[in-house]
Order: C-alpha cells, then structure tokens, then sequence
C-alpha cells in the first residue's frame, strides 16, 4: 500500500463528500442518478465478499475461509454483536485451517 | 419547519443523541481495530494505516482498499472501487447540508464527518437543534473511535499470523456485517446478487480488483422501472 493511494484517496473521498454536502448542497441529485448510487454498496459489499472468500488471485476455490463466511453470515442474522461476529468468524477458519 | 426550536437550547431535548452515539462509536471501534490490522497486514504501516482513517473516514472505502491491494489488485482498481464505494457520501451530503448551515470553511469540515452513522443519526432527530446536535455528537464519537481503534490495531497487527488466526476472514466478516442492513429491499437484494456474480465471474480475466469496480455497474439497474409495487415505502 503506497502513499499515493493512501493521499489520492483520501482526497477523493473528501472531493466526495464535499461535491454532496457543498456544491449539490439545498439542491437536489436527478433521482435516477441518487437511485444508482443507493445501489453501489450492495453490488460492492457482495462482490468484496465473494472476492474475499471465493478467490485467491484469478482462481476461484473453496477453502477454509467458506467456514468462516458460514458463522458471519449466520451471527449477522442471529443478531450476534459485531465484535463477536469478527472473532468468532476468524476462530472458524483459524481452527478449519489447523485441523485441516 | 420548526424554526423556533433552533432558538431555543434551553427548551430543546437532546436525550437519546449521546447512548447512540456511543453505541455507534463502540461498533465502529471493533472495525477500526480489524482494519488496523487488516491493513499493515497489507502491507501499510502504522502512519499509513491512521493518514487512512483521519483523512479517507469513510470505513467501507478503506477496507475495500485494503482488501483489494491484500488480494494483489492494482492501485487504481482499489482507489476506483473504494471511491465508488465513498459515492454514497454525496448523497448523505445533500441529505444532511440542510440541517446544518454556516460559513463555507463550517460546511467544507462538517462534510469531512457525513458518512453513514452521521446520517443515519441526524436524520433520525425530529428538530433542526436536535438534528445539529447529533450529527456532531456522533461525529466526534465515531471519528474518536475510529481512530483510536485504527491506532491499537495497527500497533498490534504486526504480531499476528493473519493466516494461521483466520484473521484474512475479518475482511468479509466486516463486509458482511456492513452490507446486511443496507438489503431491506428486493431490489437492494438484487444489486448484492449481481455484484457478487460479476465478481466471481469476471475474476478469472479481469486484473486483480477490477471485478470489484465491475460490479458497480448491477447498480444500474436502479433505472430499470418497478412493474408492480408490493410494498410502499
């Protein structure tokens, strides 16, 4: 992780905020292009998921990780705290790992 | 709307702004210290890690970065997925700017603090006073917290076998935790399918990353028009 991305973004993340909360400001986005944006984050949220569990550079593969997906995805619908959510994901695949 | 609430502190009832806050500060501060650790993992280092949180702040983005440069990806594909990813912060701008007026430095700093939490506080208040005073009360809760906990996971992330612990699965855990409320609706539910099929499919012969800006574009399907609705609101 280089400075670069490390400055380019954070400007661009606050060009962002400030283009909203500045510029656009009382007036409105066209809602077709609000109604895009509202929809970034599934598509991104998902895809980062799979990418994180499912991939391992250009090859998709089924490993350790799937476990702890499993007990994040379950403790986030059972309500689990956060906290516990990360630890008790990690533990699963840490365990799978050393087991396997 | 109820303009003279704004006149009148004395009158004005900010119970149930400092709990919240809080409450969102600690959820906040778990992921903060994941991402410390996530991201000198990655090859990021404790000044890196925490220009990360008290410049980007905005904790999405930043695990998207992170997680795309772990993986190998290219730096303009996790700059352009964590940007498009901070795109909603735009929209939390226009949403908020109303609720709190001022000079123009005023404005440029409290957009600094307008990301999902603030929002969601200020939005939630029933008066303009209140709505003020909550989206700084849970601005300073959130950016402390964030803070804070990027520096302890920083400081600590290098002691571990991000490997040997699972810790590589923080990565989605959080992703999973972040995305869940936001698929309240069909067509929310839709866009999580869409981008995780772009994904896995378009990552055999995209660069490494690319498949995660790709799948911005299911959000397109926002224009297509509802045929019939189930459900108001």
């Amino acid at each position: 992780m280089s400075w670069t991305v490390v400055l380019v973004l954070s400007l661009g993340a606050f060009l962002l905020k400030v283009f909203g909360f500045v510029v656009i400001g009382d007036r409105k986005f066209p809602p077709q292009i609000e109604a895009v944006i509202a929809l970034i984050p599934a598509a991104l949220l998902c895809a980062l998921i799979m990418k994180d569990t499912f991939t391992a550079g250009h090859d998709l593969q089924i490993d350790a990780r799937a476990v702890g997906l499993v007990v994040a995805v379950v403790g986030v619908w059972r309500k689990v705290p956060i906290w516990l959510v990360i630890v008790l994901a990690c533990a699963a695949t840490g365990i799978t790992r050393a087991i396997s | 709307m109820d303009a003279q609430h704004e006149h009148a502190h004395e009158g004005v009832n900010y119970d149930g702004i400092v709990g919240p806050a809080l409450a969102l500060g600690f959820a906040v501060f778990i992921f903060a210290i994941s991402f410390g650790v996530l991201c000198v993992n990655a090859g990021g280092s404790v000044p890196k890690a925490m220009a990360m949180s008290l410049l980007v702040f905005t904790g999405a983005s930043q695990f998207s970065a992170v997680s795309v440069i772990a993986a190998g990806g290219t730096a303009v594909s996790a700059v352009v997925g964590a940007l498009l990813l901070g795109s909603r912060n735009a929209i939390y701008g226009v949403a908020v700017a109303p609720w709190l007026p001022g000079s123009l430095k005023y404005r440029v700093a409290a957009a600094q603090f307008t990301i999902d939490e603030t929002t969601g506080m200020t939005l939630a208040q029933n008066s303009p006073a209140r709505k003020k005073r909550a989206f700084w009360v849970t601005a300073a809760s959130i950016y402390g917290f964030w803070n804070v906990g990027t520096l302890i996971g920083a400081l600590v992330g290098n002691s571990f076998d991000t490997q040997k612990y699972g810790l590589d699965v923080a990565f989605p855990a959080a992703f999973v935790a972040m995305v869940a409320p936001l698929l309240a609706t069909r067509r929310a539910q839709l866009a999580g399918i869409g981008g995780a099929v772009v994904c896995l499919a378009t990552t055999p012969f995209l660069p490494i990353g690319a498949p995660i800006v790709m799948s911005a574009i299911v959000a397109l399907i926002a224009l297509v028009p509802t045929q019939r609705k189930t459900q108001s609101t």
